[in-house]
């Protein structure tokens, strides 16, 4: 049995604000049902822009609907400036706590509020809303759908430090574990960038133009430090096969070749650790196989 | 709670302890404190209590008390039976044959074991939680040392063909183990019918204590014990015994013995009551696993979440599980539901009600009387499905 305190039970079996707002002003919709758990957060802003009126619907735990209830209470009457600056420690905080292991249902519903706020703003700018879907590419978590931004962010603003922590509170890595190895070497990163924040601000260095041969060498570094090992855990390979402009060509190897989700771990790993370490603009594909392969 | 609110539907986790199995355990708790291996009377005499216990678990499975081995639980049993008869074999044949639905005590055993260089087939199952009969034959090779496949799931409750498996496994000469702790007690076995070479029972399982259980090895089958250091259990298992509760396992299997035909008309017709009044009652509800135990049902209600589910019930009085991630605390649904294909949606909303003897009319109107409004009420809140992420849906079946 989980030890839920009374303010989160209370919050669980008594939800403020759920329901459907009709004619929202800003609406998200984070997690899915293969997660576990999901949270469709809308609200509605006044003449002042602050937020008037918001409805949630959550699919999930008892410390799930607790977060969007509270989240719902928090938000409502501020400024969706205020409104952002939100985070899970608060949602947390204002249940009086949460298991560390149910800290993801706290990020979720600040992730929901976040998509909302940013779906507001794209119907103000006039730009077409369909947020609530997440890029491919961003994925680091196949199992859970954690992008990497929003792991960053929870390392941020909650200072974690290990794998575990980062599991707890956003799930990714909790599924086939693929992707621990990618969260430390986040953690490592945002590490490091903290280490040298103070030293990169003293000297700017400008932006690296590199020869086609350098590239091609740091695509070779970046597949063997980055994508081999995670492949061969999984008894796949990969082999860079040209490189004509932005656009790269790998052969997927071993169970990658059958693999169904070949594709979406060439978008979601191949091409996004290549444009990490390599060039933004960079674009994978499958080298179109060679005629005895094809035998 | 006091167990006049309680409406206990959790026997597959574990069960009450039959008061006349506590009745039977409490001497030897006080006067009866002596070591059974000793040479003195003092001792001696529990010796003969541990005798006859092992001749009821004997009983009840239809094999010889030399056959019984006692231990410490399922776990054990599991492991020992696993990992003891792997090692006393030459070592030639490297292949293993499990199924993907079994209990952790057994299939992080064969995790293990492939570590160690050992080739581990496990048999899929089908929609309805049967065994993929096929597979399992063309798996079977001379390269195949030992097949372990549980009798009755924990969190299904359905049954493998196990009688038929051992009798493939015996003419390939490969060592048949089944897991037979939700099964004993609950259906009739006679081992000395079926050519089953190791059969693992737990006591908590059917109204004994916790910390008991005993693993049938059949005479000739070849076992290397993993817990060193005593003669007990004829050299297999060392360790004092824990004389009180193999006193109460005894005493156990003795009754399960006796209630057997009630476990199978009363018990599963409360079961089945429980089962079609939540079907009519309540919508999007799907029931897991067909050829069952006639304790369990295993219902999923579709797009809400098994851990929301479970709490409602605890404020009612009603104790069951639930196949959901977050129930668990893992982040991921059960890999029972899982390997039976169970879409995401279904799986994260399944609950277990598991009964015993002890279950009355009561129990079962209580579930029902509230089940509809909790299963709405949860409904309400959840966001509408067809509103998820079409991708986030699609994930969902193909990672299944």
């Amino acid at each position: 049995m989980w030890d839920y305190n009374d303010v989160v039970m209370d919050h669980f079996r008594n939800p403020r604000n759920v329901g459907v707002l009709e004619d929202p002003d800003g609406v998200g919709l984070v997690g899915s049902m293969a997660c576990g758990d999901a949270l469709k957060l809308m609200f509605k802003l006044d003449a002042a822009g602050r937020i008037q009126a918001v409805k949630f619907q959550t699919f999930g735990c008892a410390s799930a609907i607790a977060s969007s209830s509270a989240l719902t209470e928090i938000i409502k009457g501020k400024t969706l400036e205020e409104a952002e600056r939100v985070t899970n420690r608060d949602i947390a905080e204002y249940l009086g706590g949460l298991p560390e292991q149910k800290m993801h249902c706290s990020v979720m519903g600040r992730d929901a509020l976040l998509v909302a706020i940013e779906n507001y703003r794209k119907k103000q700018r006039g730009e077409e809303v369909d947020s609530e879907i997440k890029e491919a590419s961003d994925i680091t978590c196949v199992c859970f759908g954690v992008t990497r931004q929003e792991i960053v962010r929870a390392i941020q603003e909650n200072n974690l430090t290990t794998v575990e922590q980062v599991t707890n509170y956003t799930k990714a890595g909790g599924g086939c574990g693929g992707c621990r190895d990618s969260i430390q070497f986040l953690l490592d990163d945002l590490h490091k960038a903290r280490e040298k924040a103070a030293e990169a601000r003293q000297k700017p260095t400008k932006p690296r133009r590199l020869t086609t041969i350098q590239k091609v060498q740091l695509i070779q570094e970046t597949i063997e430090r980055e994508i081999r090992p995670q492949l061969q855990k999984d008894g796949g390979d990969i082999e860079l096969v040209d490189l004509d402009g932005r656009t790269v060509f790998v052969s997927m190897r071993g169970t990658c070749s059958q693999c169904k989700v070949a594709d979406f771990t060439l978008k979601a790993v191949v091409q996004a650790k290549l444009r990490e370490f390599v060039e933004p603009e960079l674009i994978v594909v499958q080298a179109p196989l060679a005629e005895e392969e094809q035998a | 709670m006091s167990p006049a609110e309680l409406h206990y539907l959790d026997n597959n986790a574990t069960t009450r302890v039959a008061p006349e199995v506590v009745e039977a355990m409490l001497p030897f708790h006080t006067e009866l404190y002596g070591n059974p291996s000793s040479i003195h009377r003092f001792g001696g005499q529990v010796h003969r209590h541990l005798e006859r216990a092992r001749e009821s678990v004997a009983r009840m499975l239809g094999a010889h008390p030399s056959e019984i081995v006692f231990t410490a639980g399922g776990s054990e049993g599991d492991n020992l039976a696993i990992r003891g008869a792997l090692e006393a074999m030459d070592g030639r044949r490297r292949h293993l044959v499990t199924s993907r639905v079994e209990h952790p005590a057994v299939q992080v055993v064969f995790q293990h074991l492939a570590k160690q260089g050992y080739r581990v087939t496990e048999i899929g199952v089908d929609r309805d939680g049967a065994l993929d009969m096929p597979q399992l034959e063309a798996a079977l090779t001379p390269e195949t040392a030992l097949v372990s496949l549980m009798w009755a799931n924990n969190e299904t409750g359905v049954l493998f063909p196990v009688e038929r498996v051992a009798a493939l496994c015996k003419a390939k000469d490969i060592v048949f183990h089944t897991d037979a702790v939700q099964a004993a007690g609950k259906l009739p076995i006679d081992l000395s019918r079926a050519p089953i070479d190791l059969l693992t029972i737990s006591g908590h399982k059917l109204h004994a204590p916790k910390g008991v259980g005993a693993l049938y090895v059949r005479r000739g089958t070849r076992l290397t014990p993993q817990i060193l250091g005593g003669h007990q259990e004829q050299g297999r298992r060392a360790g004092t015994e824990n004389s009180a509760s193999i006193v109460g396992l005894g005493v156990a299997c003795e009754l399960a013995l006796a209630h057997m035909d009630e476990e199978n008309v009363r018990v599963r017709r409360l079961r089945d009551r429980l089962e079609a009044g939540l079907l009519a009652s309540c919508k999007g509800a799907l029931v897991n696993g067909k050829v069952r135990l006639p304790n369990t049902l295993n219902v999923s209600f579709e797009f809400i979440e098994g851990e929301s589910i479970l709490i409602m019930l605890d404020d009612l009085g009603v104790a069951a599980s639930s196949g959901s991630a977050c129930a668990s605390g893992s982040l991921e649904p059960s890999h029972v539901l899982r390997a039976m294909g169970v879409p995401f949606t279904a799986a994260h909303g399944s609950v277990r009600f598991s009964l015993s003897r002890y279950n009355t009319d009561a129990d079962v109107d209580q579930v029902l009387a509230h089940m509809p409004g909790i299963v709405e009420r949860l409904r309400a809140i959840s966001p509408f499905v067809e509103e998820l992420s079409p991708a986030c849906q699609e994930r969902s079946y193909s990672n299944s």
